[in-house]
């Protein structure tokens, strides 16, 4: 069965609109890093700093599961490899 | 192919990587690409940086001022950072970790100074990753016995039933991949965000985008910067620990 190569491209703009629904979870998960800092925070005010750091550091590595879902996104996007 | 960004008013959007000339090896298509030409830049830039660094401490005084207060601060968070996290295995690594953190910092900042970020090209970190891997294992046959390192990676099950093996191996092999990929994915995100702005918005782009580069290129280049060396010290660190048991 033959495809026309603009349905090729509308299909691979849809997959990547469905790949990003991947930043749900980051989103969800440096949220609740960030609860969790602030009220360490209000705990131990001392501890600001630490907290901080330790809070972006596990934030950073929370995102990479979006960033995957990015990834492909811009692979079917814009390198296309669906195309014959 | 005419239709090659399928995006509305496409044409002034760039952020692909772009063949400068090519040459042939041993019979071999070999491109010379802007990832290259940036590279350049930032290893001249770290060069001009090393150089005046050396002649600022060869006459270096007792109370420090200039240009010798940045270098020693620089020198001295490094060193900081890396005695932190390895404590008392902290000695051997510092110059290593010290330069992949300027080399990676200087890479993302340069997409300030217009250049595309070096590494926001998987051929750029992914050799960072492998060389993490490297440091990794290299540490692990140096500080633990053969038969501690098979018993680790057989871990949760005993040793004469080694059908975790596998599992534990791909779960080895995930870690430079996923290294160099947070890095790349981060980066180039940044720079495709900047490219759609100056592309889609030309006419509104006026002075505001400044602040989206504070965001995409200092913090979040930054914090990539960090994590990465934080995790290969972390890394690095439990294989050394795990034999001294």
């Amino acid at each position: 069965m033959e495809f026309n190569e603009n349905f090729i491209l509308g299909c691979s703009a849809i997959g990547a609109g469905l790949a990003l629904i991947a930043g749900i979870g980051p989103g969800v998960g440096q949220g609740i890093a960030a609860g969790h800092a602030a009220s360490a925070v209000g705990r131990n005010p001392g501890a600001k700093s630490d907290i901080t750091t330790t809070m972006l550091l596990g934030q950073a590595v929370a995102e990479t599961t979006g960033l995957y879902g990015l990834l492909i996104a811009f692979l079917l996007l814009f390198l296309k490899p669906l195309l014959p | 192919m005419a239709r090659s960004i399928l995006l509305s008013g496409g044409a002034d959007i760039d952020f692909m990587i772009h063949g400068v000339f090519k040459y042939k090896l041993f019979g071999q298509e070999l491109w010379i690409t802007t990832t290259h030409v940036c590279l350049l830049i930032v290893i001249l830039i770290i060069l001009g940086f090393a150089v005046a660094a050396n002649i600022v401490m060869r006459r270096a005084t007792e109370i420090p001022k200039g240009f010798q207060n940045v270098v020693e601060l620089v020198v001295e968070k490094l060193d900081g950072m890396v005695g932190a996290s390895m404590g008392k295995n902290a000695r051997g690594f510092r110059n290593y970790i010290g330069t992949v953190f300027i080399f990676i910092l200087i890479s993302n900042f340069s997409g300030l100074l217009g250049l595309r970020p070096p590494t926001a090209d998987y051929g750029v970190t992914l050799p960072l990753g492998v060389l993490t891997f490297i440091l990794i294992h290299f540490n692990q046959f140096k500080y633990q016995k053969p038969k501690a390192i098979w018993r680790d990676m057989c871990s949760p099950l005993p040793p004469w039933l080694p059908i975790w093996f596998p599992i534990n191996i791909i779960s080895e092999i995930a870690v430079p991949i996923s290294l160099s990929l947070r890095l790349f994915a981060n980066v180039l995100s940044g720079t495709v965000m900047m490219a759609l702005i100056y592309g889609l918005l030309q006419k509104f782009a006026l002075i505001w985008p400044a602040a989206l580069h504070v965001y995409f290129d200092l913090f979040s280049g930054a914090i990539q910067t960090y994590v990465f060396c934080m995790l290969t010290m972390t890394y690095v660190n439990n294989a050394i620990e795990s034999g001294a048991e």
